[in-house]
């Protein structure tokens, strides 16, 4: 086997002072200060203190020390928390930014889903954008003309092909963004994220074609939070955080490493500065916290007692819309549900617009609700068709006891992420 | 996959560059299809939603044309060089000076307007304000028809220089516009004054070309250093091979065509450097 892609002890270091001085331009009082400032700030500059001498610059390292190598035709899972360096990873990889230390060499072309649709020009018909998408994309028009039915085919938008996509819905205009970006045919795929959006249906769709993606014999990094994709998808996995390569293992075993890893063992999940991504402003998450039904925050929950989940976060300006609630899934990746604090219409009345604050989402899980096992946590705060925040699918992982449950007098495993305590009659009927 | 087997994958090392960057012109080669596609999308998408569409490429100068005929023509009276009547003299120099402001226009924001496509995907960036340029050339070629009208109208003949000279003019103001262009995007990308000086420097820079006088009005003794401004050997360019009027290829065009490609060699070298920050900071 040859050696598609090898990576040797990379690393990209940002400023975060010059992003967070961007950042604060959300008000308008900044502005008049720093354009009263401009004078200090020339001056300053000329004698040579570099035109950000105003603010103390921190360098961080997004990506530090990550060696290793990939075999042609391997399909490798990228897992980590929200700013463990994945992004940045498949950033350098396909060329959009050059790394601080280190070197990579990667044998064929690279084909990046980094974002689909870039590119995209509302004012251009379905058509013409597939043709515009493709040579972003690196495609040479012959080869888009004869993938071109094979794509409108697979987007399902048919017989609006000729119509401006601005007049498109989000979900055709997706569907034919991606449709593009799978079209590709590149030595190495780099897929980021692309699944989190779209119906189920169309879910199914692109993981089936990344399936066959893989089946054809090319090398694909796949970055996601989905664990069940990366598990389907992929036989090797590695796990980075802050920015660091912690672990490569076959998928499983990597995905069991992450999930059970890190911060989650307390019961409590505090965001720091740099775990919070500028791009979540003006939202910000604090903490989350398991609480037992004494109130006191515990790693393990018992079945038998409700659980409350305590979600604390910042709002730097008001936010309409916003709904913030948290996904549960068992740690093979499957989801158990997914719910919002504002789910309640009546909730929503009185909090979908929220003032600049502090609060705390508080959900109450009732008694004999989860089976024996370790659950992961995620969390979501988004204004529905508007904006994500923020979201982390694994932010918190918690134990469930079982001592007391149903059915505990047999030793045995039950099948299944939930335990309910049902109402059984049983009725001698002769 | 058939046509993955045919060739032999390159392999392409990726690591810190160092020093000045190599042009690596190979690579924009590779991409000439994007520019292309670009190219087209600029124009497609341009006078969309516009109730005249490209009418507008022949308005702007006209009216300007207009203004300038009744303004210096007309009441500063100031004279054209050959007996050439002042509309047509003035149009013949609005026409590239129009290529040009709006070449500068349009690029300088080439790379700021598309943040998607340079923050998410891979592609030689100088694609971005080499197509910006070049669409302008569709709205040249429609105002040029005015031209040739004017021409028609005023009697005027165009030697057989035309031939030859006219496109090494043109070509010389696409150079000309790249060069800065390439300067002000790079810049624009990190500090976004550009958007703010530009009109002012468009305009400015439109003073110290001749397209309302003629540059013969310039005293002898300044001339060298007027002609240090580019875009005053492609107005008399124009005027040279359209009308017949100035000396034609002189010292003062030479000097004209070395500024210029001192500021294309200049701005290429800047914008591969500037490059590699542009996903990070723009």
């Amino acid at each position: 086997m040859t050696t598609a892609i090898s990576v040797k002890n990379l690393g990209k270091q940002y400023k975060i002072g010059a992003a967070q001085q961007k950042f604060q331009y959300n008000m308008f009082r900044d502005v008049i200060v720093d354009t009263l400032m401009t004078p200090v700030r020339i001056f300053r500059a000329l004698r040579g203190q570099g035109i950000r001498g105003a603010t103390h610059t921190s360098m961080i390292w997004a990506l530090k020390d990550i060696s290793f190598d990939l075999e042609e035709g391997k399909v490798l899972g990228i897992v980590g928390r929200n700013g463990a360096g994945k992004s940045t990873l498949l950033k350098i990889l396909s060329r959009v930014t050059e790394p601080t230390v280190g070197t990579v060499s990667v044998r064929g072309r690279v084909g990046s889903l980094l974002e689909v649709g870039t590119g995209f020009h509302p004012e251009l018909t379905g058509r013409e954008n597939i043709y515009m998408n493709g040579a972003i994309l690196g495609m040479k028009s012959a080869e888009i003309d004869r993938k071109f039915d094979e794509i409108v085919d697979f987007s399902e938008v048919g017989q609006f092909i000729d119509t401006p996509v601005k007049r498109y819905s989000s979900g055709m205009y997706l569907r034919l963004a991606f449709a593009v970006a799978a079209h590709l045919e590149p030595e190495i795929l780099v897929v980021d994220e692309v699944l989190a959006v779209g119906d189920a249906e169309f879910q199914r769709k692109c993981l089936g074609k990344m399936g066959d993606v893989a089946q054809q014999g090319r090398t694909v990094l796949f970055v996601s939070h989905n664990m069940s994709a990366i598990l389907r998808l992929t036989q090797e996995a590695i796990v980075l955080k802050k920015g660091q390569l912690i672990k490569r293992a076959p998928t499983a075993e990597a995905v069991d490493y992450y999930l059970s890893s890190g911060q989650a063992e307390s019961g409590e999940r505090i965001w720091s500065m740099e775990d919070v991504p500028v791009t979540s402003a003006p939202f910000k998450p604090v903490a989350i916290r398991i609480k037992d039904r004494g109130g006191k925050v515990v790693d393990t929950v018992r079945s038998t007692e409700p659980v409350t989940v305590e979600w604390e976060y910042q709002l730097d300006a008001p936010i309409t819309g916003l709904r913030v609630g948290m996904y549960l899934s068992s740690m093979r990746g499957e989801y158990i549900f997914t719910s919002f604090d504002t789910d309640d219409a009546a909730q929503f009345e009185q909090f979908g617009a929220r003032k600049a604050g502090r609060y705390i989402s508080r959900c109450h899980i009732p008694a004999d609700f989860f089976n024996e096992g370790r659950y992961s946590l995620g969390v979501n705060a988004s204004s529905f068709a508007v904006r994500r925040y923020f979201m982390d699918e694994n932010a918190l992982s918690f134990n469930v006891d079982i001592s007391g449950a149903p059915g505990t007098q047999w030793p045995e495993v039950r099948q299944g992420p939930v335990r309910p305590r049902l109402d059984w009659k049983i009725e001698k009927v002769d | 996959m058939t046509e993955l087997t045919k060739h032999e994958p390159t392999t392409i090392y990726i690591k810190p560059s160092t020093g000045l960057a190599a042009l690596n012109l190979r690579d924009l080669w590779l991409y000439r299809e994007l520019v292309y596609f670009m190219i087209w999308r600029e124009i497609k998408v341009r006078y969309k939603q516009t109730m005249l569409g490209a009418a507008w490429a022949i308005i702007q100068p006209v009216l300007t044309m207009i203004v300038f005929t009744f303004i210096f023509g007309r009441v500063a009276k100031l004279p054209t060089d050959g007996n050439i009547p002042y509309p047509i003299f003035s149009y013949t120099a609005l026409l590239p000076w129009g290529l040009f402001s709006a070449a500068l226009n349009q690029a300088s924001r080439s790379l700021t307007s598309n943040q998607n496509m340079v923050s998410k995907i891979y592609f030689p960036r100088l694609v971005l304000p080499l197509a910006s340029v070049l669409s302008g050339l569709v709205d040249f070629v429609i105002a040029f028809v005015i031209l040739i009208g004017l021409l028609i109208y005023y009697r005027v003949m165009p030697s057989i220089n035309v031939l030859w000279a006219l496109p090494l003019f043109l070509l010389l103001t696409i150079i000309t516009a790249l060069g800065v262009a390439l300067w002000l995007s790079a810049i624009n990308v990190k500090y976004r004054d550009v958007n703010y000086a530009l009109p002012f420097m468009t305009q400015f820079w439109q003073f110290i070309t001749p397209i309302a006088y003629s540059s013969t009005l310039i005293p002898a003794k300044w001339q060298i250093i007027y002609m240090l401004n580019p875009m005053a050997g492609v107005v008399n360019g124009f005027r040279w091979a359209l009308l017949g009027i100035g000396n034609g290829p002189d010292a003062g065009l030479w000097l004209s065509v070395g500024i210029s490609l001192l500021v294309l060699v200049s701005g290429l070298y800047y914008f591969r450097n500037m490059e590699k920050t542009f996903a990070d900071t723009i």
